[in-house]
């Protein structure tokens, strides 16, 4: 791999010992995987992956601080994956003392860090940095050092930004040194097509779901996605972004992808059209009845498959602010016509805390509220992560949570009739 | 006994018993329950690999295609190696995915005196070929001995 001057004086330690290992680490994940050099980190803001205090990530914080000590901080300031743990999510109280006092009990101490190593802000913790009210979003062609598979995919394939599947750890060593490995989704031959997704669906598919079919086939390979212009359109609106947002996480947490192009949608696919199928693709075409075969072939992983719900969440990723006000319009009406108040059972709405802030403002918030529902900026999978809460029945319409854990999934329309009209009067 | 080729991803020399996973492993979902619990012997806790469930990786050669599942993977392995409850070598059928990858190299690069080979684009036969408990070694050169 061809380094600048600058690069190999720094591998060869004129920076410190740290920060030659920083690089040390870059080249050889270069090499590893054929890149012929580095290049710089443009985007203004990284994103870290590791936002929990796990006792278990102890290792993790002693390298942090070992960064910290040399001066090796971030050259960027970063927004982080949403905190583990939040009072108002219910939990029994073994729930509550083992997150506090052995899991997370390093979760100050770990923020804390990351102040040090650059933390956008206190409210900077969710996995989708790129909303409006956060304010971590790439422009087209800047090149990223991210990690968290679902703001990955959405850079990649919704703004336009090159970025490759990260490990953390791996995201703040390119920050740190301010260049990254150009190999794989950061070069233009990695962006082709080497799958063409024909969407054949009477009505439009559910993101999560569509998602997550393209990812188990693809798995870590690109596809071009056709047949959506018919239910999306042709502009990135905010419903759109949503709608893609959610597919992406799908994809990148039922199969490994790191980009997908929409036809006649996303911006290279727009650009670019079917250039961007690479020769010999491979064809997978979906229809009705293979959605329907790709969500009857989920396991059901509860003790007890028939047990009745103990908590909903609805939010991974992190919801936007249409979607939070979709869902309480839709919750207020689903309740008004079952002739309740109240949602059927515990039910948690993850968001941003900015998207949060900015819902409060309007009036939507306080009939979330009157349904029952919580509102919370958590990290539904670092809630689930943990033996306790992997014997409780929790449903989601997430198709990541499910991957990752013990929740079982339904549609977005299944969950609110669940919630709505589910259970007894 | 037979002799596959590899790429060398991080370098070293080891003799080990295999296991072997015909799926993908799940770095944070095989390691997390022994690395937070404190089991020495790195016993997998994915539910969802019935080829590695329960059983301990620790010290074992590790066979695979490639890792999967979340992107803290790395740093997962990294701190199986940082706790010494790493498998005695990763060798990878495919070749080696971007999580994998950063674990093994961050451990070589910021962890001293560990010793765990990583082996990659051992292909689809070796996976065919080895069965849990043979006797692996593993070469400087990417040479795997499978007996």
């Amino acid at each position: 791999m061809y380094l600048t001057d600058e690069q190999q004086a720094i591998a060869n330690g004129e920076k410190g010992e740290t920060m030659a290992r920083v690089m040390k680490t870059l080249i050889m994940y270069g090499e590893t995987f054929g890149a012929d050099k580095m290049v710089p980190v443009t985007s203004q803001y990284n994103h870290l992956v590791t936002s929990f205090g796990l006792k278990m990530m102890g290792p993790v914080f002693d390298l942090m601080q070992q960064l910290i000590d040399a001066g090796a901080v971030s050259q960027q300031e970063f927004s982080v994956d949403p905190r583990p743990m939040d009072p108002k999510v219910p939990a029994n109280l073994l729930q509550k003392f083992i997150f506090r006092n052995f899991m997370y009990s390093k979760q100050a101490d770990y923020e804390n860090q990351l102040k040090q190593l650059g933390l956008m802000n206190d409210d900077a913790f969710t996995c989708a940095c790129y909303f409006d009210q956060v304010g971590n979003i790439p422009k087209k062609g800047d090149y990223l050092s991210w990690a968290e598979s679902s703001a990955v995919v959405y850079a990649n394939s919704v703004l336009g930004a090159r970025c490759n599947r990260n490990s953390g750890i791996m995201d703040i060593m390119g920050s740190i040194a301010g260049f990254v490995p150009h190999f794989g989704l950061l070069t233009d031959a990695g962006r082709k097509a080497t799958w063409i997704v024909k969407v054949t669906c009477k009505e439009k598919p559910e993101a999560q779901l569509l998602g997550s079919a393209i990812g188990m086939k693809v798995m870590e390979e690109v596809p071009f996605v056709t047949g959506m212009s018919r239910f999306l359109g042709t502009q990135l609106n905010e419903e759109n972004k949503a709608y893609l947002k959610d597919f992406g996480a799908a994809t990148a947490s039922n199969g490994a992808v790191g980009l997908y192009h929409i036809e006649n949608l996303t911006p290279e696919a727009k650009e670019l059209g079917a250039s961007l199928v690479a020769p010999g693709a491979k064809v997978y075409v979906i229809d009705d009845a293979e959605l329907e075969r790709v969500k009857q072939s989920y396991p059901v992983v509860w003790k007890d498959p028939n047990a009745k719900p103990k908590l909903c969440f609805v939010g991974c990723p992190h919801l936007s602010l249409e979607q939070l006000v979709d869902w309480t319009k839709n919750l207020k009406q689903g309740l008004a016509e079952s002739g309740r108040k109240k949602v059927r059972i515990p039910t948690v709405f993850t968001t941003a805390p900015g998207v949060k802030q900015e819902f409060e403002k309007t009036h939507y918030a306080r009939q979330l509220r009157e349904t029952g529902v919580i509102l919370s900026c958590i990290c539904p999978l670092m809630y689930m992560n943990n033996p306790l809460a992997g014997k409780m029945p929790v449903i989601t319409c997430s198709n990541k949570l499910r991957t990752y854990s013990t929740a079982r999934f339904y549609s977005e329309d299944e969950i609110l009739h669940i919630l709505t009209k589910g259970g007894k009067g | 006994m037979r002799e596959f080729q590899g790429r060398v991803i991080a370098p070293g020399t080891v003799t080990a018993p295999a296991l072997v996973s015909h799926g993908g492993l799940n770095t944070l979902a095989s390691f997390q329950k022994a690395l937070q619990f404190g089991d020495k012997k790195a016993t997998c806790g994915d539910q969802n690999n019935p080829d590695l469930y329960n059983k301990p990786m620790k010290g074992k050669a590790l066979c695979l295609p490639q890792t999967i599942g979340s992107t803290t993977g790395g740093m997962v392995l990294y701190c199986a190696c940082a706790m010494n409850r790493q498998p005695a070598c990763m060798l990878f059928s495919k070749p080696i995915d971007s999580l994998a990858a950063a674990g093994s190299i961050l451990a070589s690069v910021w962890l001293d005196g560990i010793n765990m080979p990583v082996i990659d684009s051992l292909g689809e036969e070796f996976l065919n070929f080895v069965k849990d408990g043979m006797t692996i070694t593993v070469g400087a050169d990417g040479r795997v001995i499978v007996e």
